[in-house]
């Protein structure tokens, strides 16, 4: 007994969260599909069986064959190869536009927290603002304003998470600085910044991880809705909404062309929310 | 709680001034010249000085806010450049469409979320309660304007018992207003429904494993009577607060929602205002919806200190 507690207490924090998520099914499938899709993402141009943009007027939208896996769309374009190139939008998005929540946030939540009075008042208030406006209409306007590219559509999506992660990380500090931990290291003459970077930071971690990951997946559908709309991936490259957007217009005669790229987005989506809510039970201290 | 109410309300108003700010500074984003926008395809020095002055771009732009402010606090909104309206007018024609949309969407959610986070949380870890986690998580993860298509695909294209497309008014023939609408307010609800599954499921699991339930129980009360009348009650407190805060995302839902059954609402509005290069009315449209938004979640706020006599100190 007092073995297998001398070994809880050494075992490192990640390596038990680690240990936690695999014993979820769902959430290591989902991972499964993660690793898949940023694999499918980076070797496309060895994976896909055709050129994403070379059309065809001899094989306009022709249903599945074994030629064509997921059949060809109103150009000839191959659908298949165009949903494999199209995980590069979805994906660089999900990842770039949580980065710039994460980096603007986080530091603005840790500031809004650690320091407290007028600032934290100050960035509260923008906060509430921002989040008074729905999220997918603050990054149309947003992206209308900055001109329709997927990088604009990157940025606006980074913008309207931010808010988010500042809320979450200034609750998370207001929560850590309190410790013990943080006054023994107030107690010895640390720095505010190297306590606020040093002993707050880290152990705030876990729940920002979470967080992270269920953004990437509401990021994931706000790029694929912006390309949807036209604000995002401009054509002709890929992407899994700019080809829904086509799709819809042959719903009737190519209904192929409408399953396979929201089929993707669904996948993907899907397989970040389950890695989120499995890393939430895997990195939560009360939850054995 | 009149105390409440006075410090709930003082709180808003800094937000609403921060928001007309960031609203009014979307402006400022635009690449270029504004008034060379505005005019088009015309380059005359004259006409774009005439442009500068009639629109104060040739002011500071503080003083531009005030201005725009002013004329918003005056029920102003602005001037559509392409449909030739006043944005108010426009609002108040197109916000009754996405509102009826967004209350019958609100109606199927919670026909469908409350009742199976009832049935999830009283029958835990069986086949029902699986069934209705995997609900949540479908409805969590399936972009609307995909389902939006898949059903169009299935009830219109295939079955032929919907429109596709359009809209006709509820004063006008309320049948076909339901028929024109059923489909987009369904696509609208699926990710709100699960929402509140969600939320209910783990306020009844917590009402559940309350002093006053087991006591209702050891009263000998039916167990329908207990979960119905004793837990229900209690666990629906917060589900109501989500209600208000998620109807923000039943508002950016419309946006995709509209444009993909080509329903003449606020969404489709925003969107053709991108578009067209109509910033007057994108500034507007935004506008509206977070005042609607900040507006539903002061009266949540203050429904749940009334339901709630502990919380009114």
């Amino acid at each position: 007994m007092a073995a297998i507690i001398n070994e809880l207490r050494e075992e490192n924090p990640w390596a038990r969260a680690w240990r936690r998520l695999k014993r979820r099914k769902g959430a290591m499938v989902a991972l499964a599909v993660v690793v898949l899709l940023i694999l499918m993402a980076v070797f496309a141009p060895w994976v896909a069986p055709y050129d994403p943009t070379a059309t065809s007027f001899t094989s306009v939208r022709k249903p599945p064959t074994w030629l064509h896996w997921f059949g060809t769309d109103e150009v000839g374009r191959d659908v298949l190869s165009r949903v494999i190139f199209g995980a590069r939008a979805s994906l660089s998005a999900g990842l770039v536009s949580v980065s710039i929540a994460i980096g603007a946030g986080v530091p603005l939540g840790l500031l809004a927290g650690y320091a407290g009075g007028w600032i934290d008042a100050v960035l509260s208030r923008i906060v509430d603002a921002m989040l008074a406006i729905p999220f997918l209409i603050l990054a149309i306007a947003l992206s209308a304003f900055l001109g329709p590219s997927l990088s604009n559509a990157m940025i606006a999506i980074g913008v309207t998470a931010t808010p988010v992660f500042v809320r979450l990380t200034r609750g998370q500090t207001l929560g850590a600085k309190v410790e013990d931990y943080v006054e023994a290291a107030r107690a010895v003459g640390n720095p505010h910044w190297r306590i606020a970077l040093r002993h707050v930071l880290p152990n705030i971690v876990p729940p920002l991880l979470v967080q992270a990951s269920l953004a990437i997946a509401g990021a994931i559908i706000a790029e694929a809705a912006l390309s949807f709309l036209g604000l995002g991936q401009q054509p002709p490259a890929p992407s899994w909404g700019s080809m829904l957007n086509s799709a819809q217009r042959f719903i009737a005669q190519a209904p192929w062309m409408a399953f396979w790229p929201g089929f993707a987005i669904f996948c993907s989506v899907l397989s970040f929310n389950l890695l989120g809510d499995g890393l939430r039970d895997a990195l939560d201290p009360r939850h054995k | 709680m009149l105390a409440f109410l006075t410090r709930r309300l003082l709180q808003i108003i800094p937000t609403i001034i921060l928001v007309s700010m960031l609203i009014f500074g979307l402006q400022q984003l635009l690449p270029g010249d504004p008034a060379l926008i505005m005019a088009g395809e015309e380059r005359d020095p004259s006409v774009l000085a005439e442009i500068r002055h009639q629109y104060r771009l040739d002011q500071p732009v503080p003083v531009q806010y005030v201005y725009w402010v002013k004329g918003v606090l005056a029920g102003n909104l602005g001037e559509s450049m392409r449909l030739k309206a006043s944005v108010g007018d426009l609002v108040k024609e197109k916000l009754p469409v996405t509102l009826q949309l967004a209350t019958m969407a609100l109606l199927i959610a919670l026909g469908i979320g409350i009742p199976a986070g009832i049935i999830s949380a009283v029958k835990k870890e069986t086949g029902w309660d699986y069934a209705a986690n995997l609900f949540a998580l479908w409805g969590l993860s399936t972009p609307n304007f995909w389902l939006g298509i898949l059903l169009i695909f299935l009830f219109s294209v295939t079955l032929g018992w919907l429109p596709a497309s359009g809209y006709v008014q509820l004063s006008e023939n309320w049948k076909d207003s339901l028929a024109t609408t059923i489909m987009p307010a369904f696509v609208l609800g699926n990710a709100l429904a699960a929402v509140l599954m969600r939320h209910t499921r783990s306020a009844m699991l917590q009402a559940m494993g309350t002093d006053y339930v087991r006591t209702a129980r050891a009263k000998g009360l039916a167990e329908g009577r207990v979960v119905l009348k004793h837990a229900l009650r209690n666990a629906m407190t917060p589900v109501i607060t989500l209600l208000a805060l998620e109807f923000g995302t039943l508002l950016s839902g419309a946006v995709l929602t509209e444009q993909i059954f080509s329903i003449p609402g606020f969404g489709k509005l925003i969107v053709d205002s991108v578009f067209n290069r109509d910033y007057a009315v994108v500034q507007g449209v935004v506008l509206v919806t977070s005042s609607l938004y900040i507006t539903l979640n002061l009266l949540a706020d203050i429904a749940y200190v009334l339901v709630n006599p502990r919380l009114r100190g």
